[in-house]
């Protein structure tokens, strides 16, 4: 057989590949939307968001992963929140809000751990690290895949659920509004949408490696399609198949003796699939451009009856 | 307060004022998410030195960092200016690849080095006190970082200053800068390196990522006190010197991450300013709002009496007991309108009927004239 079948068919591996392609595939759904409506750095935010929820939920009692990520949700999603309300009162420009939402928040968190260092020694800091920069080389049981499952599959169905709402929300909102339809619960719950998404991501490939699984893929299929649909089910293909590659790359090179981390792999992934998608795409692509402007330099001269 | 406690203050306090000055173009020049990325990637650009050089104490690897950051600007514009990447989703390409690569060279080659994540990742403000002392002519001035970055906020607040007017120009107007001959690219550029060798001299004190609150929330907040820019940039650096003594203080009072809880307490002053701010706030918002409605029921009032006046329905119009029904308002609301407009001399009352006075019936004209339509 094929290493690389092999590798794929490997039950050790197998939950680590579900895990990472099914992430990739949940953040280029969201992602899709979210570069769609210029708010690609929402992930941003939400993974530096959520640190003080982690904080708390572990301060409170909460030791299982479950409790864990329903922490990181809520503070992620307050984040944004308060970001809308600054934004829609006209106090803040967007793109400050952002920052300052997500330097608070990330600060909170670390005051937090920091606390939580002193009173439960040891714990932290393994998670911390973790939390910041991924799993070293990802391996995920398939019982870490319950919460992707339990909470990540509904907010791919809500997202097809809602669907014409969220395109209409995504390139006219106030149109939308004139419609009759809430826009702020529309915008409050696909903001939901994002924060779950990216909140399940992070024990995988960590804060700032999570961004990267929400812009890239999104970028990569809006080389290849104007419309929604396919932008979003390309965007989800794309993240899936970045997340299963990069994985079985890191492992394959971490054979060879030195270990790559998966996350940064992955990333590296998708980046490239981004980047080959902006140079390579048939209409919109870079040497397809280049291409068609030698075209119409040529016939051009050719009727201006150059020599 | 201890010797430490003042070291670290000292040194988050130049830190703070250090980042406020460029903090405010940032904001202004809707680059705010820039700075983030630079605070990210400047781990690119250290592990990147530190794999040619293969040495930690390399004074490259500041050069590397500063790189790094203005190579992010560049590959953002880079993508930006194809047409194909919008600036936001520009920014969340970049910056995450060049932080992958620097992971990856890290784990893959200084598996052995002490790198502490923790420290490289949150700064180490509370080792202020351990750090060697620079000397000046053979005279101690203080601590290498805190005199370093005392030099970068002078230098910062003297470049701001000097070049004050091309600063302006460029930011508001960046057209009609070029047009004048300005060069907007440089100033844009000179600015994007101020930023980066200011995260650089911050990343050992405050890490990369709460540097991103010292750069923006200092200036988000003078942003709700005044639209000048020079007062911008003194009323940042206020609040920026604020936020780090009282950050501080409170560190220290609750023993945890020094710099986290500056970034704490610069968020905490802005949500304050936020509440507060004589004009922005929220509060002056609301009350405004409140002003302004209970100005436009006396109003309403007036044009109600004037539209009647002199017509034989006047008396029952006029009538205070039944005029919640005509106007459709609460009973109770009635008297107090009724009361105000009173005393501002737009009606009188005798018995149960009002009557509008000379200047109520002049304040009905004018907002009736006023009317859209």
């Amino acid at each position: 057989m094929h290493p690389l079948l092999e590798l794929l068919a490997d039950p050790a591996l197998r939950p680590t590949l579900l895990g990472t392609g099914l992430l990739g595939a949940l953040s280029g759904g969201v992602g899709a939307f979210a570069v769609v409506r210029r708010q690609s750095l929402q992930g941003d935010v939400v993974s530096h968001a959520a640190l003080p929820g982690v904080a708390a939920a572990f301060w409170l009692g909460g030791r299982s992963e479950v409790v864990l990520i329903v922490g990181a949700a809520a503070s992620g999603w307050l984040a944004l929140a308060l970001v809308g309300g600054l934004v829609r009162r006209n106090l803040a420009p967007f793109d400050a809000a952002l920052a300052a939402m997500l330097a608070t928040f990330f600060g909170l968190g670390i005051v937090l751990m920091g606390s939580l260092q002193r009173l439960y020694p040891g714990t932290n800091a393994v998670r911390l690290q973790q939390y910041l920069f991924g799993a070293e080389a990802a391996t995920v049981r398939m019982a870490d895949l319950a919460p992707l499952v339990v909470l990540g599959v509904p907010a791919l169905l809500v997202l097809f659920a809602f669907w014409k709402e969220f395109k209409l929300l995504s390139f006219d909102p106030d149109f939308a509004a004139s419609l009759g339809y809430p826009v702020r619960r529309l915008d409050w719950l696909l903001t939901a949408v994002v924060v779950v998404a990216v909140v399940l991501g992070l024990q995988t490939v960590g804060v700032v490696l999570m961004s990267a699984l929400v812009v890239a893929p999104a970028v990569a299929a809006r080389q290849w399609t104007d419309r929604l649909g396919p932008l979003v089910v390309l965007a989800m293909a794309l993240g899936a198949a970045s997340g299963v590659a990069g994985t079985l790359l890191s492992h394959t090179l971490s054979e060879r003796g030195r270990a790559v981390p998966t996350g940064p792999t992955i990333v590296l992934t998708v980046t490239a699939v981004a980047l080959a998608s902006l140079a390579f795409a048939p209409r919109r692509g870079l040497i397809a451009a280049a291409f068609r402007r030698q075209v119409q330099r040529r016939r051009l001269l050719s009727e201006a009856g150059a020599p | 307060m201890s010797a430490a406690e003042r070291e670290a203050m000292l040194l988050v306090a130049v830190t703070a004022l250090a980042c406020a000055v460029p903090g405010v173009l940032l904001v202004l020049r809707r680059l705010a998410l820039i700075g983030d990325a630079i605070g990210h990637v400047l781990l690119f650009g250290v592990v990147g030195m530190y794999y040619l050089t293969g040495d930690l104490d390399s004074p490259w690897l500041v050069v590397g960092a500063v790189l790094s950051g203005v190579l992010t600007v560049a590959l953002v514009e880079l993508l930006e200016r194809t047409q194909l990447v919008r600036g936001d989703a520009a920014i969340g390409l970049v910056f995450p690849a060049l932080f992958s690569v620097g992971t990856l060279v890290a784990s893959m080659h200084f598996r052995d080095t002490h790198l502490d994540v923790d420290q490289v990742l949150l700064g180490h403000v509370e080792y202020a006190s351990n750090a060697p002392m620079a000397h000046l002519f053979g005279v101690p001035v203080g601590r290498r970082p805190t005199v370093a970055l005392a030099a970068l906020a002078l230098a910062n607040g003297l470049l701001a200053a000097l070049f004050f007017k091309e600063l302006k120009l460029t930011t508001f107007d960046a057209a009609l800068a070029a047009t004048l001959g300005f060069l907007p690219a440089v100033v844009h550029y000179a600015l994007m390196t101020a930023v980066s060798l200011t995260a650089v001299a911050a990343f050992d004190a405050v890490g990369p990522i709460l540097v991103v609150a010292f750069l923006v929330l200092p200036a988000l907040t003078a942003r709700l006190l005044t639209d000048r820019l020079n007062r911008l940039f003194v009323l940042s650096l206020a609040v920026a010197a604020a936020g780090a003594i009282l950050g501080v203080r409170a560190a220290f009072y609750w023993r945890t991450n020094t710099a986290g809880m500056t970034a704490v307490t610069l968020g905490v002053l802005y949500g304050v300013t936020l509440l507060l701010a004589p004009r922005r706030g929220l509060l002056a918002a609301e009350w405004q709002r409140f002003r302004r409605r209970r100005a436009f029921a006396e109003t309403v009032l007036t044009i109600h009496l004037a539209q009647h006046e002199g017509t034989p329905a006047e008396p029952a119009e006029a009538a205070l007991s039944s005029l919640h029904r005509h106007l459709d308002w609460q009973p109770a609301a009635v008297a107090g309108v009724v009361g105000r407009a009173e005393r501002h001399g737009l009606v009188t009352r005798s018995g149960d009927a009002l009557r509008l006075t000379p200047l109520g019936r002049q304040h009905a004209r004018e907002a009736f004239a006023h009317l859209p339509g």
